[in-house]
């Protein structure tokens, strides 16, 4: 049986890893995910963790450390934030393409400048078309869950993807939550070794990350990002099977008191919990308002978002990033997958909690009351609106 | 790399190439302009052509010569810059 315990996520986060049995951690201290990868050196150190830890001088070589333990067939983590996102940046369509599954924690962090140590989506929205598997987790559990499921879903030999499990920077690395840390059986049975797919061996020597000239290269592309869609099967028996095992339950889009909902929100990342508390506060007062979590992220879940806002007249949707000179990456990939609808509900862009600026409850129920009042009005006419800005 | 004709949906995953060797099925030979052309009466058989064709594809004849496999060689000119007695002469393909 699992226990539960009192934990810095960021430690929660450590003992997913320990528990996973990785063999292999490469990575570079940056604020604030520097206490995952301190946890585990601190692990390897003491013993407690069979497992070659690489004290890289920057994150470029973590990956880059990464990509070759993966690919002889180590389980291989590493883990970072914000800029040390960007520097990994290079090296991380390497891994995706060479289908190494990698698994990243990544403390969600803004991007400088100016220079912000604090929590927003900027690190992950700028990677998001490098070829990994992306989901957020909203809290220590789920980060501790996510890991455990990305080990296993990355790993298998059907998928062969590098997973990325985003947890906001500060808001959910630093807090001590109660967290249900699984039993190592429960893990071993879940999550089983390592068989990849090829190997680099020299007694049976392979090309890893071949030269790929015209004549190849849509080939190679295409063939990746099929596999990248076809994962989703995997994905769901990796869920499926947690929940047997674990007791818990997850899924690509995740809803909270969504049915018959006229108003919805769509929240990624931790500020779904303030939402959910917003959620409760209106419908005791019997309004129509239910919250979408964006729980998948690469690949993008289409088909099951259209199912899951069917029936709504306003979809709120949060970013936590800006794309500059467009529509923010959340709202304008929700858009452009609600398209095909014949019946679409209004959409409402609010960009907010940049820089670990808080969203507090006062600010979701003026999103909820906007969003209505701007659907009754026939829509939004500017691209987005920013939340508590002066 | 992959069973069958090589399309999208054949490959090993991740492009893994897993047959060494096959850099040879490769033709470079396709980015040419210009072809090395030998006048044996000025060749010593040095063999400095045979030794800085970077591709390489110079190769000896029986007698002694050199010659090029044209189905790897790109018309880099490195052979005919090399050559002691300027015995290889860069021509134009349509010229031939
Ligand atoms: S032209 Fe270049 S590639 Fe061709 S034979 Fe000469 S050195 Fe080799
Ligand atoms: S470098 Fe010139 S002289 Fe020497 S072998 Fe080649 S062609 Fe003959």
């Amino acid at each position: 049986m699992s226990h539960r315990t009192g934990l810095e996520v960021s430690h929660a986060a450590a003992e997913a890893v320990k528990l996973a049995h990785v063999e292999v951690v490469a990575a570079y201290p940056i604020t604030p995910n520097t206490h995952v990868p301190e946890r585990i050196a601190e692990m390897v150190a003491n013993g407690e963790l069979d497992a070659e830890f690489i004290p890289v001088e920057s994150e470029h070589s973590a990956m880059s450390a990464c990509v070759g333990s993966s690919a002889t067939g180590a389980r291989t983590f590493t883990a970072t934030s914000g800029q040390g996102l960007e520097l990994m940046h290079e090296v991380m369509t390497v891994a995706s393409s060479m289908r190494l599954p990698i698994v990243l924690s990544l403390a969600n962090r803004a991007l400088s400048s100016p220079l912000s140590v604090w929590g927003d989506h900027s690190d992950v929205m700028a990677i998001r078309d490098c070829g990994w598997i992306q989901v957020f987790a909203e809290n220590g559990q789920q980060t501790f869950d996510l890991l455990l499921w990305a080990f296993r879903v990355g790993e298998d030999p059907r998928v062969s993807f590098p997973v990325i499990v985003n947890f906001d920077g500060f808001h959910v690395t630093h807090v001590i939550e109660p967290v249900f840390i699984a039993d190592q059986e429960e893990v071993d049975r879940y999550l089983p070794p390592f068989k990849p797919n090829a190997v680099l061996d020299p007694r049976r020597p392979v090309t890893m990350g071949a030269y790929g000239p015209p004549f190849i290269y849509s080939e190679t592309k295409k063939a990746q990002d099929f596999a990248l869609h076809k994962s989703k099967e995997v994905m769901l028996q990796g869920f499926a099977e947690f929940e047997k095992i674990f007791g818990r339950k997850y899924n690509f889009v995740e809803t909270y008191k969504a049915e018959g909902a006229k108003t919805l929100l769509l929240v990624i990342g931790s500020f779904a919990e303030t939402a959910m508390d917003l959620v409760d506060k209106l419908r005791e007062k019997g309004e129509a308002v239910g919250l979408v979590r964006l729980r998948l992220w690469r690949p993008f879940p289409e088909e099951e978002l259209r199912q899951a806002v069917r029936g709504a007249e306003t979809l709120i949707v949060l970013d936590r990033a800006m794309s500059f000179g467009t529509l923010a990456p959340v709202v304008s990939e929700v858009r452009a997958a609600l398209y095909p609808e014949e019946k679409r509900p209004q959409i409402v862009s609010f960009v907010g909690g940049l820089g670990g600026r808080d969203i507090r409850l006062e600010e979701f129920e003026y999103m909820v009351k906007r969003g209505s009042e701007l659907t009754q009005k026939g829509g939004q006419k500017e691209l987005y609106e920013t939340i508590g800005i002066r | 790399m992959a069973d069958g004709p090589l399309t999208w949906k054949n490959f090993i995953g991740g492009f893994v190439v897993d047959k060494p060797g096959n850099a040879a099925e490769y033709q470079t030979g396709g980015w040419r302009s210009q072809k090395p052309v030998w006048d044996n009466t000025k060749c010593i058989k040095c063999g400095v052509c045979y030794i800085y064709c970077p591709e390489p594809c110079v190769r000896q004849t029986a007698e002694g010569y050199f010659e090029s496999d044209l189905f790897y060689c790109k018309g880099c000119g490195i052979c005919a810059r090399e050559c002691w007695t300027g015995a290889i002469k860069m021509v134009q393909e349509e010229e031939v």
